[in-house]
């Protein structure tokens, strides 16, 4: 197998707050290949966002890397500085966020914010910049790009404006490109033509994709392999077959549980679904200890060590430990 | 109508319906507020008779009506009344003064922008360093000086301790004439003309009272520039353009600054204001011979007539000012300007 | 099979030292304004002398152990007038504060409130009091009404009231049409009644952090009137009228005579100041 183009190795990072430092990520493990669609699936709050801008090197300045690399082609991005890792941003990592709207500069216009980039990355190339951004507009299926190029963003709908987020992600023709819930708030019609779009741009450009969501249905239609995230731990890694079919970590199988399955249909069980909480941040163990349904002991005291189950399909828990206590 | 039209001229429209409020007001304080204008401007060893009279002459004895329809009628001609004290148009004195008072206040703001701004763009590019909790020590501080005891502390250390200032009596050092007229502006006068020993003299007479008002009024800016900034720069439009590896300097210059300048604007319109309260108190601290010290003489001599023409003055003044920025707004924002 | 969660540790109320630590400024803000209370209510037990003791024989003189702050014209100790000085001036404030307060809250609650043609008529008050720069309007409201301390607190107050009026305004537009308001006129509560008891005292918040801004101007704008020589005059001890017969001898040096009751003024007017901006970071932060 090829090298992985990303590898997170046990990750883990904490934030100060007015109560204390607060461990957010722990021990995050996960890899991406070249050209894959990898999709990072978790309820609010668990940290995916987090892993993302930990990715860019875009972390707010409470925020502290504890222990762990990221490498990205080989060099640990954690290593770097920030005048290094600016040369990473846009043209080898780049990420699109939610609220598309607001992710616009407000008082420029489309075109030129697009042309921004362009002139950014390939701005030695003989084209003028302006003319390549409305190429790129009429690329991502903005209509009558020359005249949309030249609105502002307030003037723009929610859809039209993640399309020109997009055309900026191109312009910088990045390796790796993270997409963050990019459709939070959009239209459902037009949440299914800006999936479609970024899965073209993939294909197209044959970066690797990771996408963040909360949305099991958009995972199914364009992962090939998804990541499951609870409170800052990974807690399976599995294709999109396998997780569907054959999740084995407690928390997949209740987010498996509470997606409609038209061949299957299970009842929710008793005891399934219990009332969210409070995350315990500071527990040495498995953070999904107080909503498991099969907890153990062992689950509260210290953390489970990877399990494989098949062939790219590993998860952590302690209910496959060979001798549970 | 386009909404930047439309926007505009609900500006002008509420602008006009304010001074008309003030036009009352000012009427209202400087015929209706005091116990007995013609006493106070005959002087308390007058007369009955002489006090009759300067009531008769001051339209005092005519219904309240009729006074404010002669007064507002004065006005749309553009006559301001005869000052109290020296019978002399107030219109014409407080044109003669003016030039003082704008070279002054100008300096003065423009040397607020310049300390504001850097100030409050650094503190926010460097939040949380001590760059930025000493510029805000430094706003606090402006804020809560009295102007008038800065002034005093300024005459004290740069006159009386270092000579780096001449003495606090004027524009000019006496016996100095006065550069040719252009602008009224001594310092831009004389170098227009020339005249290089009063155009110094001139600037060593202003740099003073200009900075002793502009640090005060720079407080504010200080403040709105570096809220603003922190916002914008924590803003999401910021982490896109830091996403795609702009460089720092260009992120805060064109996503940052231009976006931050907005609320800034607003604030200046609020400095200007306390420019020209302060102007009374500098003018008077450096005998500067503008419609500050003019007002001062008028509320020391009870010359009500020159106090309202002064009053006047100012509102229509501010209101036309934050008109504008207002209207600025309209074509500044695109938001606004298209709707 | 039952397993409890640990439990979660329950926070203590916040008590004096923590906010202390949390909210440095805020602190700081509330300690000065207790100690210049406690100097100018104290007066009397923290000066050697009266504040309108003349002394011919010693005027002007400088700082020593005997006059702390040095002498007058009149041979009056300075730092006696200085602490004297706080009890008026922060009377002065206090009034101007609370008045401009009540009566602005109270005018923009029933704007807010009742709307239409009484709204537009204050607003456009508001408009006409907000074209004149505070002071200046002060300046010539006093210059007209003539000297007094009366006449400073009018002044200053109606310089100020259009801020209560519209934050009070505002605060009863969002909250009128809330549920617990409609449910107090649903139960039969004349207008003005749900105004006063229940929509007003919910909307005060902004305009206490006001109230604390507003202090601290009143301190400046007093003193500076004062100074001009409006207002208040000598031989009151004001600490705008000292530092005005104090600037008389600025250019033969007696530098202590107007640079005490000045720091006075500072000390003060940065108390309010950053109690107000504390105030308000206090406000929005549990209001989050």
């Amino acid at each position: 197998m090829a090298d992985p183009l990303l590898r997170v190795e046990d990750l883990s990072l904490s934030f100060s707050t007015e109560n204390g430092r607060r461990r957010i990520l722990d021990r995050l493990s996960f890899e991406l290949r070249s050209q894959e669609v990898v999709g990072l699936v978790g309820e609010s709050g668990s940290g995916k966002t987090i892993t993302a801008l930990a990715i860019m090197g875009l972390l707010p300045p409470s925020a502290g890397i504890d222990e762990g690399r990221i490498l990205f082609e080989g060099t640990d991005l954690l290593e770097l500085s920030e005048s290094q890792m600016r040369q990473m941003r846009g043209s080898r990592i780049a990420m699109i966020f939610q609220n598309p709207r607001s992710a616009l500069n407000p008082l420029m216009r489309a075109g030129d914010q697009v042309a921004r980039a362009v002139s950014l990355h390939h701005g030695l190339d003989g084209d003028d910049p302006y003319e390549v951004a409305i190429d790129l507009l009429r690329h991502v299926g903005i209509s009558d790009a020359a005249n949309r190029g030249r609105a502002y963003p307030h003037q723009l709908s929610g859809g039209m404006a993640q399309r020109v987020l997009i055309a900026i992600m191109l312009a910088c023709q990045p390796r790796l490109l993270i997409a963050d819930e990019p459709t939070t708030g959009l239209d459902v019609t037009i949440q299914a033509q800006i999936f479609e779009l970024i899965d073209e741009v993939q294909a197209d450009t044959g970066a690797t994709l990771l996408l963040i969501t909360h949305d099991l249905g958009v995972v199914s239609e364009i992962c090939e392999r998804v990541a499951v995230m609870y409170a800052g731990q990974i807690m399976e890694v599995a294709t999109v077959g396998e997780l569907f079919r054959n999740p084995k970590h407690p928390y997949t199988e209740m987010l498996m549980g509470s997606v409609l399955r038209v061949d299957r249909p299970r009842p929710l069980e008793e005891g399934t679904i219990v009332a969210p909480a409070s995350i315990q941040y500071e527990t040495a163990g498995c953070r999904y200890a107080s909503r498991c349904p099969y907890v153990f002991e062992v689950c509260w005291e210290s953390r489970p060590g990877a399990t494989v189950f098949s062939d790219g399909h590993y998860g952590y828990c302690h209910r496959y430990d060979e001798d549970p206590a | 109508m386009p909404p930047s039209i439309r926007y505009s001229l609900r500006r002008l429209f509420l602008a006009a319906i304010t001074l008309v409020g003030v036009v009352i007001a000012v009427f209202i304080m400087t015929r209706i507020l005091p116990s007995d204008p013609a006493q106070l401007r005959a002087g308390p060893l007058a007369s009955e008779e002489l006090v009759a009279q300067y009531e008769r002459k001051m339209g005092l004895d005519k219904p309240l009506v009729v006074q404010f329809l002669n007064y507002a009628g004065q006005l749309v001609r553009g006559d301001l009344g005869d000052s109290w004290r020296t019978d002399q148009p107030v219109l014409e004195e407080l044109a003669q003064r003016l030039p003082a008072s704008i070279e002054l206040a100008t300096t003065a703001f423009l040397l607020a922008l310049a300390i504001g701004l850097t100030l409050g763009i650094l503190a926010a590019v460097y939040s949380g360093s001590w760059i930025d909790h000493l510029t805000r020590a430094i706003a606090t501080l402006g804020a809560s000086l009295a102007l008038f005891w800065l002034a005093l502390v300024g005459v004290y250390v740069f006159y009386f301790n270092l000579g780096l200032a001449p003495a606090p009596l004027g524009r000019l050092t006496i016996g100095l004439d006065e550069p040719d007229q252009i602008t009224g502006l001594f310092v831009l006068d004389g170098l227009l003309t020339g005249n290089l020993t009063a155009a110094v003299d001139a600037l060593q007479h202003l740099w003073l009272p200009a900075l002793t008002l502009g640090f005060v009024v720079s407080a504010p800016i200080i403040k709105v520039m570096r809220a603003s900034l922190l916002d914008s720069l924590s803003a999401d439009y910021v982490r896109t353009a830091r996403a795609i590896g702009m460089q720092p300097r260009k992120v805060v210059l064109i996503d940052g600054l231009r976006n931050a300048f907005i609320p800034v604007l607003t604030t200046l319109g609020i400095v200007f204001g306390y420019l020209m309260a302060g102007n009374v108190i500098v003018e008077r601290v450096f005998s500067w011979p503008g419609i500050g010290q003019y007002a001062w003489t008028a509320l020391i001599t009870n010359d009500f007539n020159a106090l309202q023409g002064f009053v006047l003055l100012i509102a229509v003044v501010y209101v036309a000012l934050n008109l504008s920025i207002d209207l600025a707004y309209g074509f500044i924002d695109p938001r606004i300007r298209l709707g | 099979m039952e397993v409890s969660a640990p439990h979660r540790e329950v926070r203590p109320l916040p008590g004096i030292r923590r906010l202390a630590s949390r909210r440095p400024l805020l602190t700081l803000g509330i300690s000065l304004i207790v100690a210049l209370l406690l100097v100018a209510i104290f007066a009397p037990l923290l000066t050697p002398y009266g504040p309108t003791e003349t002394n011919p024989a010693a005027t002007y003189q400088p700082p020593s152990r005997a006059a702390l702050f040095g002498t007058d014209k009149f041979g009056r100790d300075v730092f006696t007038r200085v602490v004297y000085a706080a009890r008026l001036d922060l009377a002065i404030a206090a009034s101007v504060a609370i008045s401009a307060f009540v009566i602005g809250s109270v005018i923009g609650a029933f704007a807010g409130y009742y709307g239409g043609r009484v709204d537009d008529l204050v607003m456009r008050g508001v408009d006409v009091l907000f074209a004149f720069p505070a002071f200046i309007l002060a300046m010539a409201i006093t210059g007209v009404l003539g000297d007094s301390v009366r006449n400073v607190i009018i002044a200053i107050a109606v310089a100020y009231l259009p801020y209560f009026i519209r934050l009070t305004r505002s605060e009863v537009l969002s909250v009128r049409t809330s549920q617990f308001a409609e449910a107090a006129v649903s139960v039969g509560n004349p207008g003005w009644r749900v105004l006063l008891v229940h929509l007003l005292p919910n909307s005060v918040s902004p305009s206490l952090v006001q109230m604390a801004l507003v202090f601290g101007w009143a301190i400046l704008d007093a003193a500076g009137l004062a100074f001009l020589g409006l207002g208040i005059t000598p031989p009151t001890a004001e600490w705008g009228v000292m530092v005005s017969e104090g600037a008389q001898r600025i250019i033969s040096g007696e530098w202590w005579v107007w640079l005490f009751p000045g720091l006075a003024i500072v000390l003060a007017a940065f108390a309010f100041s950053i109690a107000g901006d504390g105030l308000r970071d206090l406000i929005s932060t549990e209001n989050r």
